[in-house]
């Protein structure tokens, strides 16, 4: 398994690179929050990025996919993370899309994948509670037994495209108490179902992300995706290939944020010399970049875990995450530090990429989550 | 050449008569190992008959050209012999700064003659390397050397140089056979355009050698004092004034081998072991957990950081391989593996508390008097073969691009 790219993932990468400088400046993003546009993104461009079959690679070709693996999906996710495009891979191919694949019956996965590669149908999934923090097994949501199917009740915080989504993937307790894996039931719930209630959050990324109230929610048991009791295992494996996902796309905004830095370290004058001459603000740049190439590697490693389906991918994902978090933090603190006041204002894009990584860190698990999790999985 | 696996065959066959079964497990630790050398001292004799088996076969510099003393084999092959040593728990059969350093130098600038003369002695284990860099005056700033060497042309020795000067930090000095320096032959010129790299033997009249002691106790440093040393004007590699250009590459040999040593795939197996001494030290709480809370994280801490290293320079092997140019990643692995290094020392005396802090004598046993004396030698990591700050400016210059 080399953790080098092959000569199609550059071919593509190039491809996206082209695409994104094109179609996505961050001036984009910035107009989608002038805006305060419900949908959060552009659907022309996700039509246009599903018919260059980006939205279908990690999908079989019978649903309309490239049956490539997550190591494709991850070239093209870097590339949209380099201009902070806000398209939602993550929500549709990653979270609900990933649930139906690796848990979905055959109907289920025939009424609802195929126009997901197509980009006309948008998924997302719902785990976090109020009370959950980082652990997707602190989920109180219930859903009760009821005739041949299930009423479920509860509340969802921060979730991802929820206001364009046609479906959510919920996850629910049939069984046992929160915190516990076992009892946990992933549900396909239509976005038009009665007593289901979103509330759009604004948050400082200005992506979209809403609240989903569960008010005695009535599915069939046509609805279950996966096993009842058995969704906590499902609901790992989702969320460590979403996670990887993730992490390719910080790395490309952490990349971007941290060439912008060196960029203006190469140019901007003080004292009579460019400023990236002081030995004191090299240092702090040099660090950077080894802090980036080392989430680059864990990266590679956790997508390519994932696709050979390594017994070890929760760890490479946990390594991989916790490396993005830190270093797309460091990366943009630095930033707005070495830029100086200009940093700190609306003007600058620098902002954006500030605020995007605080909330991919706290997505899925911030680093020292992820070193919880890393020590035990070690058993210690 | 034979396929992989094929040579895999034979090496095994070859393994089960040589390999002697009293190293397997040997020379795991820093710098532990078989160095060779006129001055070995073998209190196994096997380590010797393994070397001479393994230099018979070119083993000991397997990629070399085997006109050389190499083994000529594939980067594949080359592979395979460090898995089946790996599988065998076999040390390298022989360590060095002749085959890390002076070897890839001499093959990359030497002239055949010093290659037909030098290598098949480092191969063999015959001779032994030493480096003669830094000075009183030119550690990190290595341009600044001052030793002289003047050239004497005529007379009966033959066209030679008169080298005076003073180097220190020169690692086993006093066990190596041979010498290879930097020194300044136009005082003139522009301080990295007078400089030459030369070679001489340690046994030539006018070098004397005198141990250094560190913080750590013993050391292998020496101070080097060369007094009217002569060498031969064919023992310049490179150009005369033309140094620097072959210092710089070596000093990327130098790197990595520092890198490898602390933060690559043996770095690794220091830090499993991490948790196990942990265990001991604190005992665990009901749920399986490390009993001190901050501890476990910073154990998990210098896994990751250890994994996230490994999975680089396995990275930066694989874009070589598939034909990228290597960059100046050498002062990135240098940097973060000796660091990693320091902060797996400073974590073992930390898991060790009270029973760290042992000089010699009763109340701690050898592993603990071990552990406290390579802590404190670890300090020394970020500074030898350049300090961090020197790696960083390289990092900041030479891939970033920044200004002087």
């Amino acid at each position: 398994m080399s953790l080098v790219p092959t000569e199609d993932q550059e071919l593509l990468a190039k491809t996206a690179a082209d695409f994104v400088r094109e179609h996505s400046p961050v001036a984009r993003v910035r107009a989608l929050r002038d805006a305060r546009d419900a949908t959060g993104f552009s659907r022309p461009l996700w039509k246009q990025m599903a018919e260059l079959g980006w939205v279908g690679i990690p999908f079989p070709e019978a649903l309309g996919g490239a049956g490539l693996g997550l190591a494709d999906l991850a070239v093209v996710l870097e590339e949209l993370g380099r201009r902070l495009a806000p398209e939602p891979f993550l929500a549709t191919v990653l979270l609900g899309g990933q649930a139906l694949l690796l848990g979905g019956s055959e109907a289920q996965q025939q009424a609802w994948l195929p126009g997901v590669t197509a980009g006309t149908k948008l998924l997302t999934l719902a785990w976090q509670e109020a009370r959950s923090r980082f652990d997707p097994f602190r989920i109180e949501t219930s859903a009760q037994a009821a005739g041949a199917g299930f009423v479920l009740s509860g509340a969802k915080i921060a979730v991802p495209d929820a206001a364009v989504a046609d479906a959510i993937v919920v996850a629910a307790r049939t069984s046992g108490a929160s915190g516990d894996e076992a009892g946990i039931t992933l549900f396909l719930v239509p976005r038009a179902s009665a007593g289901l209630s979103l509330t759009p959050q604004t948050r400082i990324d200005h992506r979209s992300a809403a609240l989903l109230g569960l008010d005695g929610v009535r599915l069939g048991r046509e609805a279950v995706v996966g096993a009842v009791d058995g969704g906590g295992a499902l609901l790992a494996r989702v969320l460590d290939r979403a996670t990887a996902g993730l992490c390719a796309e910080m790395l490309g905004a952490m990349s971007q944020v941290f060439a912008d830095t060196v960029q203006y370290l190469k140019t901007r004058v003080q004292f009579g010399v460019p400023i990236g001459s002081f030995q004191a603000l090299k240092h702090r740049a040099a660090r950077v970049f080894m802090e980036i190439e080392l989430a680059r590697s864990a990266t590679l490693a956790a997508v390519r875990a994932a696709d050979a389906g390594d017994a070890e991918l929760p760890r490479l994902v946990s390594l991989a995450k916790a490396r993005c978090s830190d270093a797309f933090l460091l990366a943009a603190n630095e930033a707005v530090q070495l830029f100086g006041g200009v940093g700190m204002t609306d003007e600058y894009d620098l902002g954006f990429y500030l605020k995007r990584a605080r909330v991919a860190e706290m997505t899925f698990g911030d680093a020292a989550w992820h070193r919880e999790r890393w020590a035990r999985l070690g058993g210690y | 050449m034979a396929d992989p696996e094929t040579f895999r065959t034979e090496l095994r066959a070859w393994l089960e008569q040589h390999a002697p079964a009293s190293l397997a497990g040997s020379g795991g630790g820093e710098l532990e190992g078989i160095w060779g050398g006129r001055k070995a001292v073998w209190s196994n004799p096997d380590a010797k008959r393994w070397l001479d088996a393994c230099a018979e076969r070119g083993f000991t510099a397997p990629e070399w050209p085997r006109p050389y003393g190499g083994g000529g084999l594939s980067r594949e092959e080359a592979k395979v012999l460090r898995q089946e040593l790996a599988q065998r728990r076999m040390p390298p059969p022989l360590i060095g700064f002749g085959l890390t350093m002076i070897g890839p130098v001499l093959l990359q600038f030497g002239t055949e003659a010093q290659k037909r003369e030098h290598l098949p002695k480092i191969c063999r284990g015959e001779i032994r390397w030493c480096q003669g860099y830094s000075e009183p005056g030119a550690g990190s700033d290595l341009a600044g050397l001052q030793t002289r060497a003047v050239l004497v042309t005529g007379g009966p020795e033959g066209d030679h140089y008169l080298v005076n000067g003073q180097k220190v930090w020169t690692s086993y000095a006093d066990q190596a056979d041979w010498m290879f320096c930097l020194v300044r032959t136009d005082p003139e010129a522009r301080k990295q355009e007078g400089i030459t790299f030369l070679l001489f033997d340690m046994e030539s009249p006018g070098v004397s050698v005198k141990p250094i002691a560190l913080i750590s106790g013993s050391s292998p440093f020496c101070e080097t004092f060369l007094s009217d040393v002569r060498v031969p004007v064919a023992n310049v590699v490179g150009k005369v004034n033309g140094g620097w250009t072959v210092a710089k590459a070596l000093l990327a040999h130098e790197r990595t081998m520092i890198a490898d040593a602390f933060g690559g795939a043996s770095g690794g197996g220091r830090t499993r072991g991490l948790a196990a001494r942990a265990r001991e030290a604190v005992g665990v709480a009901a749920d399986g957990a490390l009993a001190d809370a901050s501890l476990r994280h910073r154990i998990a801490q210098a896994e990751m950081d250890t994994r996230a290293f490994v999975l680089t320079t396995q990275r930066a092997r694989d874009a070589a391989r598939a034909g990228h140019a290597p960059g100046p990643e050498s002062s990135m692995f240098k940097i973060y593996g000796t660091e990693l290094n320091q902060r797996r020392m400073e974590l073992q005396v930390s898991i060790a508390g009270p029973q760290a802090l042992g000089w010699e004598g009763p109340g701690f046993d050898e592993a603990e008097l071990d552990l406290t004396r390579q802590w404190l030698r670890s300090r020394g990591n970020t500074i030898e073969g350049g300090t961090s700050e020197i790696q960083l400016n390289i990092i900041a210059k030479r891939v970033l691009g920044l200004p002087d």
